[in-house]
């Protein structure tokens, strides 16, 4: 699985070097992808270059290995902020105050669903359901999931990200 | 073994292992289908064929339903009726409304069904997906705005062809058809063979159309237009105008040409006699040599880009002469400039294609040995067909022409060329007289004959087995190079020629062909060609007189230093995953 | 009625990564009187508990297991992609008891004669997957995975993969196929799983819960597990509850209970009453009625509904009905895999024509286009996803739809009077 956070004095692997761990065969593709999106710190897409190299190791066409890719919600093809938030907007969420979290993130980050901050710190993404509806409303910053926070404590942890990166 | 089954009420009898759909057929019922199509595997996706089996809750695919024992089905319940017209509706609130402008007006699937479930009403909202229209490729153009998901151009790409320049992107609503994100068809591996557009059933995927650039060529006073039609086009161009597939049109074929106002008439069949003079050299030279083995043939620019992406190791064994359409338009502008003492740069080279590579073809860097672009444009079948109807031309009543002498004589040898394994039997022909000094009494090689995918065969030449195999369709193309080049690896040797044709069939099955352009049809316009090569006077490429002529005022003999310069050429390795800087 | 402690055992345990505690509390005794009979017997067992499958689909556990095809390698699959709105059991029980959903995956390998087992853990959950790795790790240096188990002589491994992030890939079929490296479309059934599966060979695909229950009916009998609720759908249930309750949370109860006992488990609603939805975004929403509907498959059966995967969401009377629509056409508009026509167009439609209505606006005719839409989703679906459409749009339209075109007029009428 990947790691969010990695310590600056590890060096970056290649893309060469994560594959190789990976044996050629399809059922394997899913877990390279997750960790090729997360290759080096702070990214969280999937570049043309990693793509084409993990197409060739699995030996399937880059149409069909992008095609993979898009129908899935977690993997982006396109640049994303270092932090990517997910917020949960299904039923139970919706009705314990998930437009709140919304409101709250629209106005402090400044960007709407979809969007990534102009620092490039952070990307708001809407999402279903993060299967921890009893502690709803819920959200995962990267790997990590954020539930039944109020406000202010999601606050607090935003905050926390910014100075861990000042 | 048998199955009996009611439809509708009508008992029949059907093969087990016969769908429901096919079952209805028997029983004189058809069932509305959208996304299936006769040549491939039936997906089960579009719903339209829904039918009501007595006993099982709720609905059934007929496509992937098995007709069983006892059935009783019902096609045509009110429900099931409801259920297909909101289906429609809500495909068509999809969809752009601007079938008067779209190149499938008239010959599209999904205005077919709407039209045989008498729509009446559009209830839904409208929307498209506001995507541009993908113009890269030579050959071919996607606008995904009609894409209706019905999957066939996915399979014919990666399952039939094993080419896999397109796949599905997306997901929802949101799911189109497309090369790798970021990238469009002319970057991407796409090798041009067109048989996504060939099973298209709507506008999402057609031919980059070449129309309005040769009627300016035309009406331009100061051109002069040479056109070349190609073997196939003279068993298929009739299907555009209520013949039959297979039907020989050639005399009206060169009469329409003359009414749009083509200066010169010429044939590719001649540049193909002239390319079995030409490869065929190549091949005694490689028999005498001893290598390198396979010679593969090197006429399909389709299987030419496929080779160059997926088997670069391969390259050497291909045949360096060009094809017959890029060795006729070098000439056009060489000899017959020469000969008929006009400016090359007046003439406009114009070829008249079943295939939509050869666009693709004509445009390849490399191919301008005449000093010009040895071929300005070319036209798949379909496209003259819609010249021919905007000129206003019946084409059925013109009378038949002779084509303009110099480069449009041609033997049997030369038209099979436009089925799969004729150009090994052209090749075999006049190989054999060459390299035996004898005459060649059993002239038809009935093996390396038909639609099967690989087709082998060993001749003996003068005491040599000539092992020689056929390919047609590049899926099959992939499964006969790998086998060569396993053995190559080995140190083994597997055959001495091979034929590669990009499409299933043969040229006849091209991209650029009439639509539809089944299998069934293929095999149709296949035996045409056959036919006309029985009817012929001369029956091998090295006996026609106007290839003898080229070589005594202008080539002097094949593999000389002007036919290296004129009609050969050389591939180059492209990247399979175009991406990897 | 009173929870039941089957599975909630073990969740209720401080240290989930200790095999020890796991084994004190009752663990690995189901394996190893398992591994003490022959392979067909255990089936019998299950069979005779009639255990049914807890992931939705509500089918015979041990019946599918019977009728898996005999020859060759075969797969055992856990489908933990737990992906449905309003549920959160799997990831309870894979995160506080991680033992004993592999001791259930190990005795269902060992009594179908799998060898090789994948557990395919949804994307969103990436802390639950380093957890069962963990657990994974530990039970095979333990002996109870790997080759010789516990010395009977039988070996299974499990493998964990991961998931991208789709709701349909919780349909077997799907997650087979994403499995696999495709796009997570499902397939056609038949053939069916247990015949041809991974790659073409007979798979046994089993819910979280379901294995979960497996060691327990080993070890305390199936004669136990099938006396509680009601005979046709017997056992336990690990009930998601959540939304307006005091308590939201897993509740493990007899089948059967009744919506209003678990509402009360779960501490009572917060507010007025006005709406459940029961088994999932793809399930109905039903009046304050529903308090007194059973919850096993069954009954939910008679309810035009379906108990799903035992998701209870419940709702006030401060949650607007058209917010309700709003969601759950955008849920399914952004999880339809977009393979079929009906389902692709028609989530597309939907969405569009919830988001009209519950933004106020809307032609007159939208509830007639949307239960329309939903009738050709139901009769022209590839999947049940499509197909189940029908159940949150008509309870929602019955029940509520005077409130969502009052909620319209209101709009117009606003903007009409400026």
């Amino acid at each position: 699985m990947h790691d969010a956070k990695r310590s600056s004095s590890t060096p970056v692997p290649t893309a060469a070097s994560i594959l190789e761990k990976y044996p050629p065969e399809r059922d394997r593709i899913l877990s390279a992808l997750h960790e090729m999106q997360v290759r080096v710190p702070g990214k969280s897409w999937i570049s043309d270059e990693e793509l084409a190299e993990t197409a060739r190791h699995f030996n399937i066409p880059l149409a069909e290995l992008d095609g993979v890719v898009s129908f899935y919600a977690l993997f982006s093809r396109k640049k994303r902020g270092e932090h990517v938030i997910r917020l949960c907007d299904s039923l139970s969420c919706r009705i314990c105050g998930s437009l709140d979290l919304y409101h709250h993130l629209r106005e402090r980050l400044g960007i709407t669903r979809g969007m990534t901050t102009g620092d490039r710190r952070f990307t708001l993404e809407i999402v279903n359901c993060l299967g921890a509806c009893s502690t709803a409303p819920n959200m995962m910053i990267d790997d990590r999931l954020v539930s039944g926070l109020s406000v202010a404590e999601i606050d607090t942890l935003l905050d926390g990200f910014e100075e861990v990166e000042s | 073994m048998n199955v009996a089954l009611r439809i509708n009420g009508k008992p029949i009898s059907v093969p087990s292992h016969t769908s429901v759909l096919e079952a209805a057929a028997v029983a004189g019922v058809e069932i509305p289908t959208l996304c299936r199509h006769e040549d491939l595997l039936p997906k089960g996706v579009c719903g339209m064929c829904l039918v009501k089996i007595d006993g099982q809750a709720g609905f059934k695919r007929a496509c992937v339903t098995q007709a069983e024992e006892g059935m009783s089905v019902n096609t045509s319940t009110p429900d099931i009726r409801q259920i297909r017209r909101g289906l429609i509706e809500l495909v068509l609130a999809a969809h752009p409304t601007d079938c008067l402008q779209c190149i499938k007006h008239g010959k599209c699937e999904l205005q077919d069904l709407a039209e045989k479930l008498e729509v009446r009403d559009l209830r839904f909202d409208q929307y498209t997906r506001g995507l541009p229209v993908d113009r890269t490729s030579a050959s071919i153009v996607r606008d995904m705005n009609k894409c209706i998901g019905c999957g066939r151009c996915v399979e014919v790409c990666n399952d039939v062809q094993t080419v896999g320049s397109i796949f599905f992107h997306g997901r929802g609503s949101d799911t189109i058809v497309s090369p790798a994100y970021g990238t469009h068809m002319g970057d991407s591996v796409c090798t041009n063979c067109g048989q996504c557009v060939v099973y298209c059933p709507v506008g999402a995927l057609y031919e980059h159309e070449l129309i309005d650039d040769v009627w300016t060529s035309i009406d331009n006073p100061e051109k002069m237009v040479v056109a070349q039609v190609a073997p196939a086009v003279r068993v298929s161009l009739g299907e555009e105008f209520g013949m039959q597939p297979g039907d020989l049109t050639v005399g009206k074929l060169y009469a329409a040409l003359k009414t749009l106002g083509v200066d010169v008439v010429f044939d590719t069949n001649f540049s193909a006699d002239l390319t079995i003079m030409e490869e065929g050299t190549e091949l005694l030279e490689r028999l005498q040599k001893g290598g390198p083995f396979p010679l593969i043939t090197s006429c399909s620019p389709g299987w030419i880009k496929f080779g160059e992406t997926f088997f670069p190791n391969l390259l050497e064994n291909v045949s360096s002469c060009k094809s017959p359409q890029q060795m006729l338009g070098a000439l056009t502008k060489t000899y017959f400039a020469k000969t008929r003492n006009i400016d090359p740069s007046r003439i406009v080279s114009l070829s008249i294609m079943p295939c939509t590579a050869k666009k693709f073809e004509s445009a390849r860097p490399e191919m301008n040995a005449s000093g010009f672009r040895d071929v300005d444009y070319v036209l798949t079948t379909r496209e003259l067909a819609r010249m021919i109807r905007q000129a206003g031309i019946d084409f059925a009543t013109l009378p038949e022409v002779s084509p303009d002498p110099l480069m449009s004589s041609y033997t049997g040898a030369a038209t099979i060329f436009g089925a799969s394994g004729g150009v090994m039997e052209a090749a075999l022909r006049t190989a054999y007289e060459i390299a035996t000094g004898t005459t060649l009494e059993q002239i038809e090689f009935a093996d390396v004959r038909g639609m099967d995918g690989v087709k082998e065969a060993a001749v003996d030449v003068g005491g040599t087995t000539v092992r020689v195999a056929v390919s047609n369709g590049l899926g099959n193309a992939r499964i006969l190079l790998n086998r060569i080049a396993e053995n190559k690896r080995a140190g083994k040797e597997s055959y001495h020629f091979v034929e590669i044709m990009a499409c299933a069939g043969g040229c006849i099955g091209g991209g650029g062909q009439p639509l539809e352009n089944t299998f069934a049809r293929r095999a149709e316009r296949m035996k045409g060609l056959y036919r006309e090569d029985r009817t012929l006077p001369r029956r091998k490429s090295h006996e026609n007189p106007e290839v003898t002529q080229i070589y005594a005022d202008f080539l002097d003999h094949p593999g000389s230093e002007r036919a290296h310069q004129l009609l050969h050429t050389h591939y180059v390795e492209r990247e399979a995953y175009p991406g990897l800087r | 009625m009173s929870g039941i402690r089957y599975i909630t055992t073990f969740t209720d345990s401080t240290k989930p990564l200790d095999l020890v505690e796991y084994c004190t509390l009752g663990g690995m005794s189901g394996l190893q009187k398992a591994l003490k009979s022959e392979s067909k017997q255990v089936i019998e067992t299950v069979k005779q508990s009639g255990l049914k499958g807890r992931g939705g689909a509500g089918f015979d556990t041990g019946r599918k297991w019977e009728s898996l095809a005999v020859n060759g390698d075969r797969y055992l699959v856990c489908n933990a992609d737990e992906g449905e709105p309003g549920t959160f059991k799997d990831r309870y029980i894979m995160e506080r008891a991680p033992f004993l959903i592999l001791e259930g995956m190990i005795i269902a390998a060992y009594a179908t004669g799998a060898h090789t087992g994948y557990i395919y853990i949804r994307g969103e959950y990436p802390d639950v997957a380093r957890t069962i790795e963990s657990a994974i790790k530990l039970a095979t240096e333990g002996g109870y995975l790997g080759e010789n188990i516990l010395g009977s002589g039988y070996s299974f491994n499990i493998e964990v993969r991961i998931g991208g992030g789709s709701y349909v890939v919780g349909d077997e079929t799907a997650l087979l196929n994403s499995l696999m490296g495709n796009r997570g479309y499902p397939l056609l059934k038949p053939p069916f799983p247990t015949e041809r599966g991974l790659w073409d060979r007979p798979t046994i695909v089993n819910n979280v819960e379901t294995l979960s229950y497996v060691p327990l009916i080993l070890a305390r009998g199936p004669e136990a597990f099938a006396a509680i609720g009601p005979a046709d759908s017997p056992g336990p249930k690990m009930y998601s509850v959540s939304g307006h309750v005091r308590e939201p949370g897993v509740y493990e109860y007899p089948m059967g209970t009744t919506v209003r006992e678990l509402i009360d488990a779960a501490g009572g609603v917060n507010g007025t009453l006005k709406a459940v939805q029961i088994g999932g975004t793809a399930g109905p929403v039903y009046g304050v009625a529903s308090l007194d509907y059973a919850l096993d498959f069954a009954s939910m059966r008679k309810q035009g509904g379906s108990l799903g995967s035992g998701a209870v969401v419940v709702m006030n009377s401060g949650v607007h009905m058209s917010q309700v629509l709003e969601v759950t056409m955008r849920f399914y508009a952004e999880e339809s895999c977009g393979q079929c026509f009906p389902c692709r167009y028609g989530t597309r439609q939907l969405d569009f024509m919830a988001h009209q209505l519950a933004a106020g606006r809307g032609k007159t005719d939208y509830l007639d286009r949307i239960r329309e839409t939903a009738h050709v989703m139901f009769g022209a679906s590839f999947c049940p996803f499509g197909q189940s459409v029908t159940l949150p749009i008509n309870s929602l339209l019955d029940n509520f739809g005077d409130e969502i075109v009052s909620f319209v007029k209101q709009q117009q009428f606003l903007k009409e009077v400026g």
